[in-house]
């Protein structure tokens, strides 16, 4: 397992948001977690990247306990290891999108030739080169979200952490992004964990979780 | 999928052999079920009786003679007023679903668990058609699609249920 939560529970003020859920994701896999509104599938997608500390449980990358790091040590963890795409891609307004794909490479120390040659490349594999120019408010929902794609696989990270990220967009520009998601992260071997509501994103994955009232079930064993 | 109007509906180009019609029927509408020999003539000939085609001469070949059919324009007014008439709505599979939440509540099983495994099953069967989708042809695509949407469309259902499991509950021991 490259990643594994167990028995995670955390409350918001009074009001409990996972109550005892777990997960496993092999590398390579890709898991949808599903559930409905409020179900406590997004808090279980921030505990499991590091973003929250669950109040208890724990939660292991490879053979490191999370919850257990320095804030300062969990993120760097998580921009050299995890990769994010949101719903409504969270690109740096003021910078193009190269320089948002290339942003990743830089914060770690690499040239700007050397990391915008490499963001090209994954622009490119994302098919959106024709927006490499524009500032994020200048595309399209779908081109902007193939951006955010982009910049989440350009560190070539171990696992990449998807929250509703077909959400905005519509059918035939979800397909495509879940396609190109799903296909880059199996060729380059990143698990995927894929917060979703839509059952036909959920069908990009391999397996599926169902979050209600903050426990997890694994539907492997449902049938 | 009515056989009789698909075959009518290729027969629209000019005329054809059984063979041809076959060929054609499972290229373009075949992809996991092509037409046996026996379902083509079978169905030609029916065609025939009802006066929807006609034959339209013997084609000789180095097997048996082959006869070649064309559509007639009752045929035409048959394929035209099958194009133009909807389709049933169907109600699919909720009234099983139903029946078998209904007894498991009934029962003392878990309801929950008879529509997750029904849930498990019908994103099994959605994975299968992405996979072919995505490998497909625009064709293969479309098709799939159609089927996906129908599925999901059942899985909102399952899902609406699961959140109402308790309320059933309480009407069903009610």
């Amino acid at each position: 397992m490259i990643l594994k939560a167990e028995n995670l529970r955390k409350s918001f003020g009074s009001t409990p948001a996972l109550d005892g859920a777990g997960i496993s994701v092999k590398a390579g896999e890709v898991v949808a977690v599903m559930g409905p509104s409020g179900s406590g599938k997004s808090t279980l997608l921030h505990c499991l990247a590091g973003i929250l500390k669950p109040d208890s449980g724990t939660v292991h990358y490879q053979d490191i306990e999370l919850s257990g790091l320095p804030d300062g040590e969990r993120s760097e963890l998580r921009r050299t290891h995890f990769g994010f795409v949101f719903q409504f891609g969270q690109l740096v307004p003021e910078l193009t999108c190269l320089e948002n794909v290339a942003l990743p490479l830089r914060l770690g120390g690499m040239s700007r030739r050397k990391a915008e040659a490499k963001a090209i490349d994954w622009l490119e594999r994302l098919e959106v080169t024709s927006v490499k120019d524009q500032r994020p408010s200048e595309t399209s929902g779908g081109q902007g979200q193939r951006v955010a794609v982009a910049r989440a696989l350009v560190s070539s990270p171990k696992v990449i952490f998807a929250d509703e990220p077909t959400g905005a967009l519509d059918s035939l520009n979800g397909e495509r992004v879940m396609h190109l998601l799903t296909s880059a992260a199996r060729d380059t071997g990143a698990a995927v964990v894929l917060v979703t509501h839509e059952a036909r994103v959920a069908a990009y994955s391999d397996r599926e979780v169902v979050v209600r009232d903050g426990r997890s079930r694994d539907m492997e064993f449902a049938t | 999928m009515s056989i009789g109007h698909a075959l009518l509906g290729l027969l629209e180009s000019g005329p054809k052999h059984g063979y041809d019609l076959k060929r054609a029927y499972d290229r373009r509408f075949g992809h996991n079920r092509s037409l046996h020999y026996g379902q083509v003539y079978s169905t030609l000939s029916r065609l025939l009786k009802n006066g929807l085609v006609t034959e339209a001469g013997v084609e000789a070949g180095d097997g048996p003679d082959r006869k070649r059919y064309a559509i007639t324009d009752a045929g035409v007014t048959d394929v035209e007023g099958w194009l133009n008439t909807p389709e049933k709505p169907d109600v699919y599979l909720q009234n099983v679903l139903h029946a078998k939440v209904v007894l498991a509540l009934l029962s003392g099983r878990s309801a929950t668990d008879v529509l997750d495994s029904q849930r498990a099953a019908h994103l099994a069967t959605m994975r299968e058609l992405t996979r072919r989708k995505t490998g497909g042809d625009l064709a293969d695509q479309l098709i799939c699609d159609h089927a996906l949407f129908h599925l999901e469309a059942d899985l909102r259902w399952l899902e609406l249920t699961a959140a109402r499991i308790d309320q059933l509950a309480k009407e069903v021991a009610g």
